[in-house]
C-alpha cells in the first residue's frame, strides 16, 4: 500500500458516523414514502408468486412454497435496497449534488464516506429484509425469532450488495450505465442463487457458479434461519460474505481517488 | 519568511493533466493575517491550484505548506484548520440553514451541543438569523454564498480557501460578501481567494498573484503592480478607425493596447490625446485612472474574460 492510498482509507474508527447520521438526516424527511416504495416490490412478489406459484408448486423442500419464497424475498429485498441506495442516492451526492466534496474540504476521508455510505445502504437492507420477515411472520410463514436470527445476514448482505454497487459507480460516467449491472448481474443473480426456487433445479455446472456467487450465500443463511432449521456450512457462508465486502470496498475507495482526487 | 509566519507555502510546483500543463513551476508564499489573491481568467489554473493545497490534487512537482503542514502527505491535519468556499455550492438544499452547520460540524468531530452553541454567532455573522429553519433551496444565491462561507467557519479555521467568492452573485450580494471577508480579515484569518474580477483583487487582497495558463506572470501589491506596469492615465476609446486612431494619438501614448473594439491609450498627459480626438463624430473617450484589467492587458495583450 503505497502512502496515498494509504491517505484515503478511513482516518480512525468513527469517522464514518458523521456521513451515516447525514444520510439518515436527509431521510428522515422522507421516511414513509421511502418506507412504502421499498416494499411495495418484494411484498407483491411474495404474495403474487407465492399465492400464483404456489399453488401449482405445492411443497418445496418439505415447506410451503411461501415460506420458501418468502426467505428468498427477504436475501433479494436486502440485496436490491442497499444496491439502489448505492447507485441512485449515493452516486448523486458523489456527482450532481458534491455532497462528497463538500466532505473531502473537512477531516474525513474519502474511506470515511465511502464506510459510512456502505454502512448506511447496509442499515437500509436491515429495514427492508426486516420488514419483509414481519409481512411474513405476521402472516404465518415464519416465526417472529427467526427474523432476529435472519437479521445480522441481511445487514450482511445489504453491506456486500452496496459495496459491489461501490464499484460500479465509481467507474460508471452517469446513470445509464447503471441498468446494465441491474440486468446483467442482480436479475440473473435472482434466479440463480436460489432466491425463487431450489438451486438443486439448475444443470449441474450452474449449480456450482451459482454457489460462488454472493446472493447464494446470503439466502443459504436466511432460508435456514427463517424456516428455524440448522445451516450447513455457515462459517463458509459468512467467511465468503465478508470477502465480498471487503474487497470491494477497497477497490472501490482506490477507483474513488482516481476519480476524485487526481 | 520565518515558517510560524507563513501560512501557505507553494515552492516550484507543477502540474499535468495528460499532456496539459495545469501549473508550471509556481512559488507563492502567503503570511498568516494576509489576504491573498490568485487572479486569471478561466483556464488559469486557479481552481486546481485551490485543490492543491487542500491535497485534492497532489502536485507532480514541487512542496506545498499550509499551516506548517506538508501536504498532500499530512493535508488531513491542515483541513482541521481551514474553512473552504467552493467555486459551486455544495450545500444540504433538503436541509435548513441550521440542519446545514449540524451536519457540516460533525464532519469536524464536533458535538451537537457545540455546534449549537456557535451556530447563532455564525449565523448572525452571515446575516441569517431570520433563516436559521428555512430550507437552502429556498434561500438566494446570495444567501447561499453566505451560509456557505458560515459553514466554512465552523471549525474556527484560521484559513480561509476561498474559490470565486462572488462569482454569479449581483453587485449587492457580492458588497455584502466582501464586507465580511474584511471583517474576518480585521479579526486576523489568513484568506486565500480565487478570482477573476479585477475589482474583487483590487479591493480586498494584500497582495495577490497574476496567473496565465499556470504560470505566474506577476505578483505584488495591487497598487505596486499597477504603478509599475502602468503608473499613468488611461483612455479608453471606442466607435472609430482603430487603425487611424493609433497613428494619429501614438505621439503622445506612452503604450497602446487594442482589444476587441476598444482602444486603450496610456499617457502621463491625456489631455494632450483627447484634443487630437476632439471633434471627430461617433468617437467615445473615457478617461480614467489605471487599474488591474490594465496590468493583465499590458502583461498578456489582451483582456481578461468576465
Amino acid at each position: 500500500m503505497n502512502e496515498s492510498y494509504a491517505s484515503v482509507m478511513p482516518a480512525n474508527a468513527y469517522n464514518w458516523i458523521a456521513v451515516w447520521r447525514r444520510n439518515f438526516m436527509a431521510w428522515r424527511k422522507v421516511a414513509l414514502a421511502s418506507i412504502l416504495g421499498n416494499l411495495a416490490d418484494p411484498i407483491t412478489n411474495l404474495f403474487g408468486l407465492g399465492f400464483g406459484l404456489g399453488l401449482i408448486v405445492g411443497q418445496v423442500e418439505g415447506t410451503s412454497y411461501i415460506a420458501f419464497l418468502a426467505a428468498g424475498m427477504v436475501a433479494v429485498s436486502a440485496m436490491t435496497s442497499a444496491t439502489f441506495e448505492t447507485l441512485y442516492a449515493a452516486f448523486a451526492r458523489m456527482d450532481a449534488k458534491r455532497t462528497w466534496e463538500a466532505i473531502l474540504s473537512t477531516q474525513l476521508t474519502l474511506g470515511d464516506i465511502v464506510l459510512g455510505e456502505l454502512v448506511w445502504a447496509a442499515s437500509k437492507s436491515v429495514l427492508a429484509g426486516t420488514a419483509i420477515g414481519i409481512v411474513a411472520a405476521t402472516t404465518g410463514y415464519t416465526s417472529w425469532p427467526s427474523i432476529l436470527y435472519a437479521m445480522p445476514t441481511i445487514a450482511l448482505t445489504g453491506l456486500v450488495f452496496a459495496s459491489l454497487a461501490m464499484v460500479v459507480i465509481s467507474l460508471a460516467p452517469s446513470y445509464d450505465y447503471f441498468v446494465f449491472y441491474q440486468t446483467l448481474v442482480l436479475t440473473p443473480m435472482v434466479f440463480l442463487c436460489g432466491a425463487v426456487f431450489p438451486t438443486s433445479q439448475l444443470p449441474g455446472s450452474f449449480q456450482h457458479a451459482a454457489a460462488m456467487l454472493p446472493l447464494a450465500h446470503s439466502v443459504d443463511l436466511i432460508r435456514p434461519a427463517m424456516l428455524e432449521r440448522g445451516a450447513d456450512s455457515a462459517a463458509l457462508h459468512v467467511g465468503a460474505l465478508c470477502v465480498y465486502a471487503v474487497l470491494p470496498f477497497f477497490a472501490s475507495t482506490a477507483l474513488f481517488q482516481r476519480r476524485l482526487l487526481r | 519568511m520565518n515558517m510560524s509566519t507563513v501560512a501557505i507555502d507553494f515552492s516550484g510546483v507543477k502540474k499535468s493533466f495528460g499532456d496539459k500543463l495545469i501549473v508550471n513551476d509556481l512559488s507563492f508564499s502567503v503570511a498568516r493575517g494576509e489576504c491573498f489573491g490568485l487572479l486569471g481568467p478561466n483556464g488559469a489554473g486557479k481552481s486546481t491550484i485551490a485543490r492543491m493545497l487542500l491535497g485534492m490534487i497532489s502536485p507532480d512537482v514541487g512542496e506545498i505548506t499550509v499551516l506548517d503542514e506538508p501536504v498532500p502527505s499530512r493535508a488531513r491535519a491542515a483541513r482541521v484548520r481551514v474553512g473552504v468556499v467552493p467555486q459551486f455550492d455544495n450545500l444540504e438544499n433538503e436541509f435548513t440553514v441550521l440542519e446545514n452547520l449540524l451536519v457540516f460540524g460533525r464532519y469536524f468531530g464536533m458535538s451537537a451541543r457545540k455546534i449549537e452553541a456557535v451556530a447563532p454567532s455564525l449565523l448572525e455573522f452571515a446575516r441569517l438569523e431570520a433563516k436559521a429553519d428555512v430550507r437552502v433551496s429556498k434561500l438566494s444565491g446570495g444567501m447561499k454564498r453566505r451560509l456557505t462561507l458560515a459553514r466554512a467557519l465552523i471549525n474556527d479555521p484560521h484559513l480561509l480557501v476561498m474559490d470565486e467568492p462572488t462569482t454569479g452573485l449581483d453587485p449587492h450580494a457580492r458588497h455584502l460578501i466582501w464586507e465580511r471577508l474584511r471583517v474576518l480579515l480585521a479579526r486576523g484569518k489568513t484568506i486565500l481567494l480565487t478570482t477573476h474580477f479585477m475589482e474583487e483583487a483590487e479591493r480586498l487582497c494584500d497582495r495577490l498573484c497574476v496567473l496565465e495558463s499556470g504560470c505566474k506572470i506577476a505578483e505584488g501589491k495591487p497598487d505596486a503592480l499597477i504603478d509599475e506596469h502602468i503608473g499613468c492615465n488611461v483612455l479608453e476609446i471606442y466607435g472609430g478607425d482603430l487603425h487611424q486612431l493609433q497613428e494619429l494619438i501614438r505621439p503622445y501614448a506612452r503604450h497602446i493596447e487594442v482589444s476587441g473594439e476598444t482602444l486603450f491609450c496610456y499617457a502621463q498627459y491625456p489631455e494632450q490625446v483627447c484634443v487630437h480626438l476632439r471633434g471627430r463624430a461617433g468617437l467615445r473617450v473615457l478617461q480614467r485612472p489605471p487599474n488591474l484589467e490594465d496590468v493583465f492587458l499590458r502583461l498578456t495583450g489582451r483582456e481578461m474574460e468576465k
